[in-house]
């Protein structure tokens, strides 16, 4: 069970990580970098990555830092979660980054490191 | 998600491109929601106003689209990062910050906001009647307006009330409709909690439900506890609304006691003092304003001590005389700002800070980056003053 939540094109690398983001705390939105410690992807770059992670969390600010990660430059090209929240929904829905929710089996099929592609207009996820 | 024709042409961009971007938003988070279409709101409360929190990119977003834009609905915002009547008594403050803050500041006045300045919403106005559908992005509001207020709002993100502010619109979600399921209830195992307890308790709860929790063992827990349940509830997971109840058969059950509530401090708690102090978080009300002038009587704290209120209830503290011996006891009544994200917490200068606030404690830990000394309000008193 796939679901769009913003349409669009991408492709990159898979960055995945288990751990739910709260974009307002855990991101450096000047270079993409997470620095919350708490993170399993700590002091990686989001920047050009497909970022997979089960779920947005906290300010609803948090927005805005995902809009501002798109002015700068250092935005993923694509999100997929497991789960929508509305932060990271919206902050996708004004800053056009492609996002879309997964159903379990599938979210749990993608591999960290890995290059993807994303068309949402063909609904397709391709390996 | 199924769009009235005005709905699509408004997304299509036939009605510029403000409201393009308003509708996309809108059916992003429809999407997000599994709302079946949009349904009017007549209330919006806004997050992102202050400019630590939203940067140059989203003082230059707002600043853009103010130029055009008009809120349709009643909208209110959260607090700033300063308060600028007493700007001049915080020298670390730079001139950029100033800048920027007047700027975001202006530029939703011209959008036609209400210039509340506050997260407490609900301590400013006359709540609407039952039922009435409203768009709230500050967490610890949209909580309160679900809870305790009759009201009905998704956990909106500071975007998500934007767009519903300038088309009086949200998606029809389950938490609009009164069909969330709450699976799990947290049994409250504490005797005679104060709003430590109770801000830990929110903390704690946030955690492990989902959209919706019950709380069970409680007995009618005043105003300041509740604003701390729902601050604490806002700051730690996607809960949007909780129920006092003793009804929970059926339902997935976890305590919350001695232990969980230790463990919940001490994730918190980083210091056994503080070179400051700082109460509100979320902003005080009138009654906890009375409340902490009468606390206060004959006592003078023994180090600084910031008090966030919204400029509303500060007013009429002022006619009711609370503020007297507040300020008597050395209390800075400070408003259009709180705990979160000031800059008036200069961190170059203060190592940690002592709070009552669950919130607020998060927040001075992990943004403002100065240790956290956590206490309840009468240990506070009881500890700081002479």
């Amino acid at each position: 069970m796939t679901r769009i939540i913003v349409p669009g094109r991408a492709n990159g690398i898979v960055l995945k990580t288990t751990n739910p983001i709260n974009f307002l705390g855990a991101v450096d939105k000047k270079t993409g970098i997470i620095h919350d410690q708490k993170c399993d992807i700590f002091k990686k770059s989001i920047k050009n990555t497909i970022l997979v992670f089960p779920h947005g969390v906290g300010s609803s600010v948090g927005a805005y830092t995902i809009y501002s990660l798109k002015s700068n430059n250092t935005a993923p090209a694509a999100m997929i979660c497991q789960k929508a929240d509305l932060t990271v929904a919206s902050g996708c829905a004004l800053a056009n980054i492609p996002m879309l929710v997964l159903g379990d089996e599938e979210f749990n099929a993608i591999k960290d490191g890995k290059e993807i592609q994303i068309d949402t207009e063909s609904a397709k996820i391709l390996n | 998600m199924e769009l009235t024709k005005e709905e699509q042409s408004a997304l299509n961009g036939e009605k510029g491109d403000i409201l393009q971007t308003a509708y996309r938003i809108l059916v992003a988070t429809g999407e997000a929601t599994n709302a079946e279409k949009l349904i009017p709101v007549n209330w919006a409360h806004l997050s992102g106003v202050n400019y630590n929190t939203i940067g140059d990119s989203g003082e230059e977003f707002l600043r853009t689209i103010s130029q055009e834009a008009k809120v349709k609905v009643k909208t209110t915002v959260n607090p700033m990062g300063i308060d600028f009547d007493h700007i001049s008594e915080f020298d670390h403050i730079d001139d950029d910050f100033i800048q920027k803050q007047k700027s975001i500041r202006d530029s939703y006045i011209r959008m036609g906001v209400e210039p509340t300045f506050s997260c407490t919403p609900y301590d400013i106005f006359t709540l609407p009647e039952k039922d009435t559908q409203v768009s709230f992005a500050e967490s610890n509001a949209a909580i309160f307006a679900n809870s305790l207020g009759g009201l009905k709002t998704n956990k909106e993100s500071a975007f998500s009330a934007l767009a519903s502010a300038l088309t009086g619109k949200s998606p029809y979600s389950d938490l609009r409709k009164n069909q969330t399921d709450t699976p799990l209830t947290i049994q409250m195992k504490l005797d005679n909690p104060n709003e430590l307890d109770f801000g830990l308790l929110g903390f704690f709860a946030g955690k492990v439900g989902d959209t919706s929790v019950n709380i069970s063992g409680v007995s009618e827990p005043d105003r300041r506890s509740c604003k701390a349940l729902c601050g604490g509830m806002g700051t730690s997971g996607t809960c949007a609304k909780f129920q006092f109840t003793e009804d929970v058969e059926n339902t997935e059950k976890i305590d919350f006691g001695k232990e969980e509530m230790t463990k919940t401090y001490d994730e918190l708690n980083t210091s056994d003092k503080g070179d400051l102090i700082t109460l509100g978080s979320p902003q005080l009300g009138l009654q906890e304003l009375s409340d902490l002038s009468s606390m206060l009587k004959g006592k003078s704290f023994q180090k600084r001590c910031m008090i966030f209120c919204s400029r509303a209830v500060q007013n009429q503290a002022r006619n009711l005389d609370y503020t007297n011996e507040i300020e008597r006891a050395g209390g800075e009544i400070l408003s259009d700002c709180c705990t979160c994200l000031t800059p008036l917490i200069n961190p170059s200068e203060t190592d940690s800070v002592t709070t009552n606030s669950v919130k607020g404690a998060y927040y001075l830990k992990n943004s403002t980056g100065v240790d956290v000394n956590l206490k309840s309000l009468s240990n506070i008193i009881e500890d700081e003053t002479r």
